[in-house]
């Protein structure tokens, strides 16, 4: 999650939320959590666990551009 | 008291690293909200350790243009922000794991700096559409 903040904080039009995913079980379900740390790319699909940068960065630039074609 | 004397101290000790001031912006609502009450004082004790940092407080329900202004639809909800909004939430108590996540990030905002690789920042840097990361998470 630290780096999902630190891209927000580089550019400015990427979000980062942290969401505590047993307080909001809709949103777990909606999102088909089924283990932590997932991230959520632009409200659908989504990267399932923790990654080095290099590697995080192509997998939600790769969840983003799916979502585009 | 959320936090032991112990855990002060450390956190204390950590934020000597603070550079530029750090805005915590909470959503909260005394009624309905299982983890708001938690969630605020947890805040108002972490700003008690280090001058660097200010604490907001408003109502999910009676502060709509604030709400709208930092774009929160769920709550409990903290912004994290130094002198600009970079766009990070934590939504849901920041506790144990989520704790020291988000004293890292504090950390990482009074730095001002992402510390990315250059070739993150680069690719970064070519983005032409917003992009929303929602990282769930657990405390443990």
């Amino acid at each position: 999650m630290l780096l999902a903040n630190a891209f927000a904080m580089e550019s400015d039009l990427v979000r980062a939320d942290a969401i505590e995913a047993t307080e909001f079980p809709h949103l777990t379900q909606r999102h088909r959590v089924m283990g932590v740390p997932k991230t959520v790319v632009n409200g659908t699909g989504g990267v399932e666990g923790a990654m080095p940068e290099a590697y995080f960065l192509e997998a939600v630039l790769s969840a983003a551009s799916a979502q585009m074609s | 008291m959320l936090l032991q004397e112990r855990d002060r101290q450390a956190v204390r000790q950590r934020f000597e690293a603070l550079d530029k001031p750090i805005r915590l912006i909470n959503f909260t609502q005394e009624l309905e909200c299982e983890f708001c009450r938690e969630t605020r004082t947890l805040l108002e004790e972490v700003a008690t350790l280090s001058d660097k940092i200010s604490l907001e407080i408003y109502n999910f329900q009676t502060d709509r243009e604030k709400r709208d202004v930092f774009g929160i639809d769920k709550i409990p909800a903290t912004v994290v922000m130094g002198e600009h909004d970079h766009g990070i939430r934590f939504y849901g108590i920041p506790s144990g794991y989520e704790f020291a996540s988000l004293l890292d990030t504090m950390l990482l905002v009074s730095r001002a700096d992402s510390g990315l690789a250059p070739e993150t920042r680069k690719r970064l840097a070519q983005l032409q559409k917003p992009l929303h990361l929602e990282v769930f998470v657990t405390p443990t």
